[in-house]
This record gives structure tokens, sequence and C-alpha cells, in this order.
């Protein structure tokens, strides 16, 4: 019997060996993929504690990152700006993935609670008040960067930062590069590109380049044809003194 | 053939066996998770509770399916030498590995029915969720023309069941066939249940973290020689249980690439028939 069990035993070890060829294949192509891109260190086993790093451990990182997701709801409720921060961080640590997660964290701290730091009635200086909104604007988009650093390959976050830079940061050089990403994946919608002809118009050194899109765009058909693109090809036209023979034919 | 039919009688009434032990039960507990969940989280937008839906059904299988498959298989050596059946098949001209393979065949038959169920409960509350969803979108939008009602109504039901949950699911069905016949290759040689159980859960964490001690092994980091051969040791001795959590990313929204599926679901195979391999190799020598 023991001499069974030490073969057994033998013999596993053999078929490990056999099997690491296709563990590391396995794990390549995981990684290929962007599948287990969570690092489980001791930071995160510091935030989420010894049961959660455990759980997050054994395959269960999404139900734990939900049970957290609401106990961020909850500090939302009681407009707990700072712990709100610190659960979407550990959130997006656990699940890396879900552009929702790093979309609803980036607008909880761009939009809600960077308009609840203007209009905190404790902080008597308008300047602080302003100081703490800015890091409230900066917070969301270090989320969203960080975000787009874990899902190179989808254009959601790219669209959502370019959104965050043109109405928080009115960075419109920024904004345009960040639709002009989102535009390149072939599943985004076309008001991507439509978005970044919008705001590279107002960067300053890039008008003749929005123009060309602008001019690119309204000729691919009525699906972009809207006012909004139409009137800023006219203006842009005016403005860069286009001559009548190259101008775009838009019937009144 | 004839063998093959006896697997087959041992596997089938294994799976009754079980059946009439309750174990269903749990599908109760299942069932009030979800359909609780899916109430609880009414409060949030309706991206956030198909998030939170998929994440905790998806969970809940992986956890009842775990526990079920070391649970039952643990037991079933052990109680059927309690209860003496065992003398009785193998009294027949049943072989050891015979018996083994229907056992685990019953298991496998829980296992799958099991996961078929949950699937159905989890299809059946995110199918009555996005129809509420969807009704409260029409509602809203009465107004607006029909290109915007489609838009929003498309970005409903692209947040709520995508194909890509369909291999996730598969793959937590071949982790917890691992995980049975792991446990039956422990019972092989263990004298009680509860040590099974216990080895079991060990080595499920210890599986966890296999990859990260075969790369360390691997990588020929220079440290102390017997922390390399401990590394070894996991890397070869225990199975890579990171391999099969697919399903935190498919929850996601990543679908899971062919190669990697097809890959995952050979290096589970493969594990299920060495250890049952194995088990079968121990069972044969021991002294009933």
């Amino acid at each position: 019997m023991m001499a069974r069990r030490l073969a057994a035993v033998f013999l596993l070890a053999v078929f490990g060996a056999g099997l690491l060829p296709l563990q590391i294949s396995v794990e390549k192509a995981a990684k290929a993929a962007h599948f287990r891109k969570t690092d489980l260190n001791l930071e995160l086993r510091e935030r989420v504690g010894q049961m959660g790093f455990l759980a997050a451990l054994s395959g269960f990182r999404s139900p734990l990152a939900a049970f957290l997701w609401i106990e961020a709801h909850t500090a939302w409720e009681n407009t707990e700006w700072g712990r709100m921060a610190g659960i979407f961080d550990t959130v997006t640590t656990l699940q890396p993935r879900s552009l929702l997660y790093w979309d609803m964290a980036a607008w909880h701290m761009a939009w809600n609670a960077s308009v609840a730091a203007m209009q905190d009635e404790k902080q008597p200086s308008e300047a602080l008040r302003i100081r703490a909104q800015r890091q409230y604007f900066q917070l969301g988009k270090d989320l969203l960067e960080r975000g787009i650093r874990n899902n190179p390959d989808r254009y959601q976050l790219y669209l959502q930062l370019g959104v965050l830079l043109r109405d928080k940061f009115e960075d419109h050089c920024g904004a345009a590069e960040a639709f002009l990403r989102a535009s390149e994946f072939p599943e985004a919608p076309p008001y991507c590109e439509r978005f970044a002809g919008y705001e590279m118009a107002k960067c300053a050194g890039r008008e003749r380049e929005a123009y060309e899109l602008l001019k690119k765009l309204y000729l691919e058909g009525d699906h972009q044809r809207l006012p909004t693109l139409i009137n800023l090809l006219r203006e842009m036209e005016k403005k860069l003194d286009i001559p009548e023979a190259d101008r775009v034919k838009i019937p009144d | 053939m004839k063998s093959l039919r006896g697997t087959w009688a041992i596997g089938w009434n294994t799976f009754i066996e079980l059946v009439r032990m309750k174990v269903f039960y749990f599908l109760l507990i299942f069932a009030l998770l979800i359909i609780g969940n899916s109430a609880f989280v009414a409060k949030f937008s309706f991206q956030e509770q198909f998030q939170m839906l998929k994440d905790i059904s998806l969970g809940a299988m992986s956890v009842f399916t775990s526990l079920l498959a070391i649970l039952a298989t643990a037991n079933f050596l052990p109680k059927d030498m309690e209860d003496r059946t065992i003398y009785t098949i193998l009294a027949k001209p049943v072989p050891r590995f015979s018996y083994l393979l229907g056992k685990l065949t019953g298991i496998m038959l829980l296992l799958g029915l099991s996961i078929l169920l949950m699937t159905g409960m989890f299809l059946v509350v995110l199918w009555v969720r996005e129809h509420g969803v969807l009704s409260e979108t029409r509602a809203q939008l009465a107004g607006a023309s029909a290109e915007e009602l489609a838009a929003a109504l498309k970005e409903v039901t692209s947040s709520t069941f995508n194909a890509n949950l369909a291999p996730g699911i598969v793959i937590i069905f071949v982790k917890a066939a691992l995980l049975a016949s792991l446990t039956l290759l422990i019972s092989t040689f263990s004298t009680s249940g509860i040590f099974t159980i216990l080895m079991t859960v060990a080595i499920y964490f210890i599986g966890h973290l296999q990859a990260t001690a075969r790369d360390f092994w691997l990588a020929g980091v220079d440290v102390q020689w017997w922390s390399r051969l401990l590394a070894a040791g996991v890397a070869l001795l225990f199975p890579d249980l990171q391999a099969f959590n697919l399903t935190d990313d498919v929850i996601a929204g990543v679908a899971i690439p062919v190669t990697l599926f097809l890959q995952t679901l050979a290096l589970g195979g493969l594990y299920v028939a060495v250890y049952f391999f194995l088990a079968a190799l121990v069972f044969a020598g021991r002294e009933l």
C-alpha cells in the first residue's frame, strides 16, 4: 500500500512536470487576452483585510468587488467622499477589467465630489474650495487613465476621458486626442470622431487638421451632417480663409 | 460493454443517492441570494444592478459547485465502507476501477445538473430584471425619437446577458470536476471524510498560489535552495487553480478567446483524468 502511495506521489510530480508547458501556455494566453490582471499584493491585503484577500485569492474577486461597491454607494449617500475614493481604489484594483467601475468611480469623483467640494459650507475660503474641486477633477482623471492602462483594447474609457477633459479641464487638445483614440476602435460610435473634430477646432495650432477632419466627416454622409458640425465647418472655412472654390458645398 | 453498463449503474445510483440526501436544497439558498440581491440593488443604476447580479450569481455558482464537489466526493467512500455497501458491490464481478469511475460519474452528473439549474435560475432573474428595466426605459422615453429609444434599449440589453458568460460557466463546471477527482484521489488513502475535506480545502488554497510558486521556481531567483525546492514541490504536486478563474473577467465583459478556452478545458480534462488514474492506482492496493 505504501509503495503504491509513493508511486502515486512520484507520478503526480511527473504529471506536474509534463503539464508545466500547458500551464505556462494557458497563463500566457490569459495575459495576452488581458485576463488575470489583478495584482494580489500586500497593499491589497491591507485594504481588503485577511478574509477579503483570501476571497480574492480563491477566485472570488468579482463578488468581493460587488460588496465593496455597495459599501461605496452607502458612503456616497452619506457624502463621505474620502472614504468613497479609498473604496473605489480597492474595487478597481480587484476588478480592473470592469469598465463600469472605472467609469462610475471617475464620474463620482469628477462630477459629484467636486461639486460638493465647491459647495462646502464648512470651508469659508473660496481658494481652498477651488483647490479641493480641482483635486477631485484630478482624481477622476487619474482613475480614467489607470482604467485605460488596464483596458487598452476598449474605447469607452478614452471617450469618458475626452468628456472629462472637455467639460472639467477645458483641455481641448487633450480631449481631441482622447476622442480620436476612442474613434480608432471599429466598434466606437461615430460621434467619437465628431467630438474629436469639435475639440480639435478649439485646439490652438490644430485648426487646419480639425477642418480636414470635419470636412471628411461631412462628406461621409447624412449621418454625420449635424447642425453643430455644419456650423463649425462654415466657421472654420472663414477662420482659415479657405478659397471659395475649395469650400465644402453645403446646401442652405 | 458489460463493465460500462455496471459503471453507469453505479454512477446513476450514486447520483440518485445524492439527490435523496437533499443536496439540492442549496438551490433554495442560491435562489434567495440572487432574488434578494436583485431586490436589494434596485436603487442602483441598471448597469450596476446587472453587474452585481452577475458578480454574485457566478460567484455563488462557483462556491456552491466547489463545495458540492468536495463534500459529496469526500463522503462516499467512508459512507460506503460504514454501510458495507462497498463490499456487496466489489464482491460481484465489478472491478475497483469501475466502482470508482461510477462514483465519479455520479458526482459529475450531480455537478452538471446543479450548474444547469443554477444557470437557469440566474437567467430567469436576469431576464425578469432586464424586462423590468426595458419597460421603465420605454415609459421614460415615451416622447423620444425611435432612434433614441432604440439606442437606449440596446444599452440595456447589452448590459445583461452576453454569450461570453456561457464559456465562463463551463469553466466553473470544469473546476468543480477537477476538485471532485482530486477529492476522490485523497479519499482513496484517507481514513476519514473530515481528513479528506480538510486536505482538499488546504490544496484548494495552495492551488490558487501554484502559479506564483511556479513563476518563482522557474524564474530562477537567487534564493536559498530549500525555498526553491519548496516552490518546485508546490508547482509540481498541486493543480494550477488560478487558470480556472476566468469568470471574474468574463463578468467584466471580456470575451474568452477560443484558444484560451480550449487550453483551459484541456488542462482541466488532463487534471481530472490523471487524478482519477492515480486514485484508481491507490484504491486498487487498498485493503478493505
